[in-house]
This record gives C-alpha cells, structure tokens and sequence, in this order.
C-alpha cells in the first residue's frame, strides 16, 4: 500500500481531522458553527465530486437528495421518535433508493438534457412535499424541544452533531479516494472522457452510473438530517433550494472537479469569500453581483479550478495532488 | 397566459437550438424586461405597450453584450461551463438590481378593463399580452425563414462548420441569436408586468416554467414552444379543477422528467 505517497489523499484527511479536533478542544460555541457550516460545504461538494468530477455527469439538482434524506430523517426523529444515527442513515438510504430509481431512468440522458432533468426532478420534489400530508406540508416540520434531552440537552445535541459530520466528512473523503483508485473509478474516467468507447472497452456504464449516483446521494441524505435535526425544523423552501444546489457546482468548479482536495478547497475558499463579501460594507449590498464576477471569471480563465492550475502549471505538485 | 409563457420559452429554445447553451441568466432577463417596462411607464409615462419596443431594443443589446462577454469564450468548453456562466451572469443581474431595486414587489397601475363573454371575465390586459406573444411569434417566423440573417442563423443551428465555409460569420450569428434570445425574454417580461404585480426575483419561475416549455415542444423549435406553452398554461387552467393548486407543479415537473425521457426531441420535434 502506497498510502503515504498520497498526499493529495491524506493531506485533505489530516486536515478535516485537526481542524475538527481543534474545534473540540478549543470547544467554542462559535467556532464550531463556523466549522459546522464549513464542513457541510466540504462534505456536499465532495459527495457532488463524486458524480460530477468522475462521471462528468453535470447534477444540477443535487440537491434534492440533501432535501429528501433531511426531510426523511427528521420524520423519523420528531414525529416516530427515533435516535439521531440510525435515522440520519435511513435519510441517506432514502435518498439512495431515490437516486438508483430516477437514476436508471435520467441517467441514459447525457449532457445538458440530464441537468435539465435534474432541475425539473428538484422542483418536483419541492412541489410533492409541499402537499404531502406526513411531512408538514408546506408549513414543514419542526422538532419537539425535549428531543434534545436525550442527548442531554440541545447544547450537547449541538457538539454530537457537529462530530458526526466531522466524521462523516472523512468517510466521505475515504470514500472518493476509493472509488477513485479502484477499477470501478476508472471505469467511471473512461466514460467521463467517451462514454460510448468505454462500453466498447467493457464497462458497464448504466450500472456504474447507477451506483455512483447512488453513492453521491447517499452522503447529502445523511447531511440533510444533520443539518435539520441541528436546525430545529424545516421547510420545503429550505430544502430544496436551487440556489444552493448549484453553489454545490461552484464550489466543485471552484476548487476543480475530480480531485479530493478541489471539491474542499473551493468548498472553503467559496463560504470564505461569500462571508467576506457579505460582512464588507462596501460590498454589502452587491455580493451576488461580486460573486457572480469573480465565478464568471475563474469559468472564463481558470476552468480547471484551483487545484486543476496548480496541477497544470508547477510540475512539483504534478504527481502529488490527486 | 400560456401564450406569453411560450414567448418567454421561446428565447430560451431559440439559444439552446442555435448554440446548445442553456441560459441560465433567463430569468433575470424577463425581470429586467418587467423592470423596464415599469421604469418606462412610471418615469415617462409610455403606455406599457409602447414601452416593449425600447424594452425589446435594449433587450437585444443586453444579450449581445452577455454573448461577448459570457458566452463566446465557453461556447465550445463541455455544457457545464456555459451553464455557470450563465449562471454567472444570473448572479450579477440580480445582486445589481436587488441593491438597485431592493426585492420589494411593484406594480404597474395599468388597467384595461375586461370583457364578458357569457359567463367568462377575460382581462384585456391579458387578451392584448396573447395577441402580442403571436405577433412576435409570427415575426421571428418570418425573420428565420424570409431575411437572409434569419437564414444563416438558421444554417449556423444546422452546422456550423459548413456555415462558416459558405462564408457565414458564424459568431455574429451567434451573437444575434443570443441577442434575440434575450430580447423575447424582456419582451415577454413586459407583458407579464401588465398583468401581474413582480419583484427582481420574479424571473426564475418563469426561468423553470421556460425548461418545461422547451422541453414539451423540443428544444431549438419556435413554434413547439408556443404549443408548449399552451399546454402548460391550459394544464395551469384544468388541473384545478380536479385537486388543489399546490399539486400543480408536481405534474407539470412529473410531465417535464417524463418527456425527457421518452421523447427527448419534444412532442413536435422530428429530428
């Protein structure tokens, strides 16, 4: 096992594990909402990396499946009572059996024919889940406040959340450097470079497809439920927001796709700026406008994204960064 | 109403057939077309009508300047970055015009009455918005298919390799065509404006309204996605009848996804 000649894998590892135990030592209300919100992003885009810097398959309601897993395992939480990790599993796993059933379908579409599917899918979840019954209907669902108790307390409840995502961001990113350098992951290369020559070659690529998808939706289902169960309640319009869906590519974009450290870089470098932005006075009022020119211009010049240049323009990281 | 939704669609399926880019900056197109209908109206008094011929004007030069600057670049890059450039743009129309604007919803006060017709009310407003989305439907027809720029955007959709060959500039056919794009949506914008109250973020419905539309009639076809707007807007008129409103959208998505799989090209298209 070569694993230490792999920095681009465990140098993103190592840093989601210090900077997560930092938090806990340092113990800080405020720094670990600010890591929390950080580690989402990181943990979102990674799981998105997964389709889209691997298949090449542009998801552009991603975030669907973060909207479905939370909506299901928050029901299992506040209204059937379950604990936090067997129902933020079910919510993934919902959102997996989602992601394989429209994904055998959607997933023969290729290029922008399968975004559009996926934005339409997205609002169709929306528009379902605004009128069904168990799940609150538009006005949602929110957590009963003795809940948290069993956690001792919301305070408690807070940090347990906080290290499950922790957690589960390293299992997200051992899980891309696996799928990566396994023969499954470049099955997945070859037909994000020529689809119809890799089922010449062999691979089963509505299968891989499939299983893909199913494993970028399984991540953001299980974020879901963290994320609300933190919250305290949700909304249709919450959880299933286009906007954030497509921040998700940014942020991909950003760092630059089929990396493992791209997705966290852009991830981090995104809500970094986003916060500045939003904090600056002078900016203030014009930050989607400043966002979206800073977005046009790495998509005009930079398209491989930040890592993607570092790659192609200093030979020294050439062979360390994956 | 479904014919200005198919007028909004339009520009949208008219950049998608020529260049195969999915423009994301629609919506904030037709709020910028609402916006300037109503900057028209209040400030200079124009009749709301008059006012879609400066609106259409400046619609087109917005699209030409978003084509320079936004899209040629990308045109031939993988559907992913001219989806967020767009996008892209999409952000910087809104975050300028909130600070402009702010979010709060306007109106314009322009009434025409209605008329009866037995037991049906229909808005004038509404009438004249239809009449106008055919009327600017029947002149992009005979643009496309009569004036020699209409022919060569039409050549450059079809190939255009063998366009430039036959000495078509085919990224002024672009550019065009990216203009006219922009400028049904303003258009259509306009319209909406007269009958219902907007904000700067009014545009994104429309936006998704406009996939479905495309979708339903086939990407790259004018008229399909006046015949898909109609579905829509008689789909927006029946389904009421039957259960309630908020299940709308379900089937009109469910509808989307569907004939996305089963008939890519579109109820219309043949190829």
């Amino acid at each position: 096992m070569d694993f230490w000649k792999r920095p681009g894998f465990w140098f993103p590892l190592l840093i989601v594990l210090v900077w997560g135990a930092v938090v806990l030592v340092v113990h800080q209300a405020l720094m670990r909402e600010t890591a929390f919100i950080l580690l989402m992003a990181v943990a979102l885009a990674s799981s998105l990396n997964i389709l889209l810097g691997y298949t090449g398959y542009v998801s552009f309601g991603h975030i669907v499946f973060f909207g479905l897993g939370g909506y299901m395992g928050f029901y299992l939480l506040s209204v059937q009572g379950w604990s936090l990790i067997p129902a933020a599993i079910c919510g993934g796993l919902l959102s997996a059996v989602v992601a394989g059933l429209v994904g055998s379908a959607v997933l023969r579409l290729r290029g922008a024919y399968f975004a559009l599917a996926t934005i339409g899918i997205n609002e169709a979840a929306r528009a379902f889940v605004s009128n069904f019954g168990p799940f609150g209907g538009p006005i949602g669902l929110s957590i009963n406040f003795s809940a948290y108790q069993r956690y001792g307390g919301a305070g408690e409840a807070l940090w347990m959340t906080f290290i499950l995502l922790w957690i589960l961001t390293m299992i997200i990113l051992v899980v891309s450097y696996l799928v990566k350098n396994s023969r499954f992951g470049l099955g997945l290369l070859a037909i994000r470079e020529d689809e119809d020559a890799a089922m010449v070659m062999g691979v089963k690529a509505p299968r891989a497809k499939n299983i893909t998808f199913m494993i970028s939706a399984f991540f953001p289902g299980v974020i879901g439920t963290l994320y609300f169960f933190k919250n305290g309640n949700l909304e249709p319009g919450d959880a299933f927001q286009l906007t954030m869906s497509i921040e998700m590519l940014v942020m991909v974009m950003l760092g630059g796709m089929g990396t493992i450290l791209g997705p966290m870089v852009g991830a981090v470098g995104y809500q970094w700026l986003r916060g500045y932005l939003l904090t600056t006075p002078v900016f203030k009022d014009l930050h989607v406008a400043v966002a979206g020119v800073i977005l046009l211009l790495i998509i005009l010049f930079v398209p491989a994204g930040f890592i993607g240049w570092v790659r192609d323009n200093f030979r020294r990281f050439k062979m360390v960064l994956e | 109403m479904g014919f200005v939704y198919g007028l909004a669609a339009m520009g949208l399926t008219l950049i998608w057939g020529v260049m195969e880019v999915i423009n994301l900056a629609h919506g904030p197109v037709i709020a910028l077309g609402m916006f300037g209908t109503y900057l028209l109206f209040t400030h200079l008094g124009l009749n709301p009508y008059a006012a879609l011929i400066p609106v259409a004007g400046m619609g087109l030069i917005l699209g030409l300047i978003i084509y320079v600057i936004a899209v040629h670049r990308v045109i031939n890059a993988p559907p992913l970055s001219s989806l967020l450039s767009t996008f892209a743009v999409n952000m910087i129309i809104i975050g300028v015009c909130t600070a402009i604007f702010s979010t709060s919803p306007q109106n314009i006060n322009y009434s025409l009455g209605s008329l009866g017709v037995a037991f049906l009310t229909i808005n004038y407003s509404r009438l004249i918005g239809a009449a106008g989305a055919v009327l600017v439907t029947a002149g992009l027809y005979l643009f496309l298919y009569v004036t020699r720029p209409g022919k060569a955007i039409r050549a450059v959709s079809n190939n255009r390799d063998a366009a430039e060959l036959m000495g078509i500039p085919s990224a002024k056919m672009l550019a065009l065509s990216f203009g006219l794009g922009t400028m049904l949506a303003a258009v259509a914008g306009g319209l909406i404006s007269t009958f219902f109250p907007f904000t700067i973020l009014s545009g994104s419905p429309y936006e998704l309204k406009s996939f479905v539309i495309c979708v339903l009639g086939g990407l790259g076809n004018p008229l399909g996605a006046l015949l898909g707007g109609l579905i829509l807007g008689l789909l927006e008129g029946f389904i009421p009848v039957f259960m309630p409103v908020s299940w709308v959208p379900v089937f009109e998505f469910g509808l989307f996804v569907l004939v996305l799989l089963v008939r890519p090209t579109g109820l219309m298209g043949a190829d």
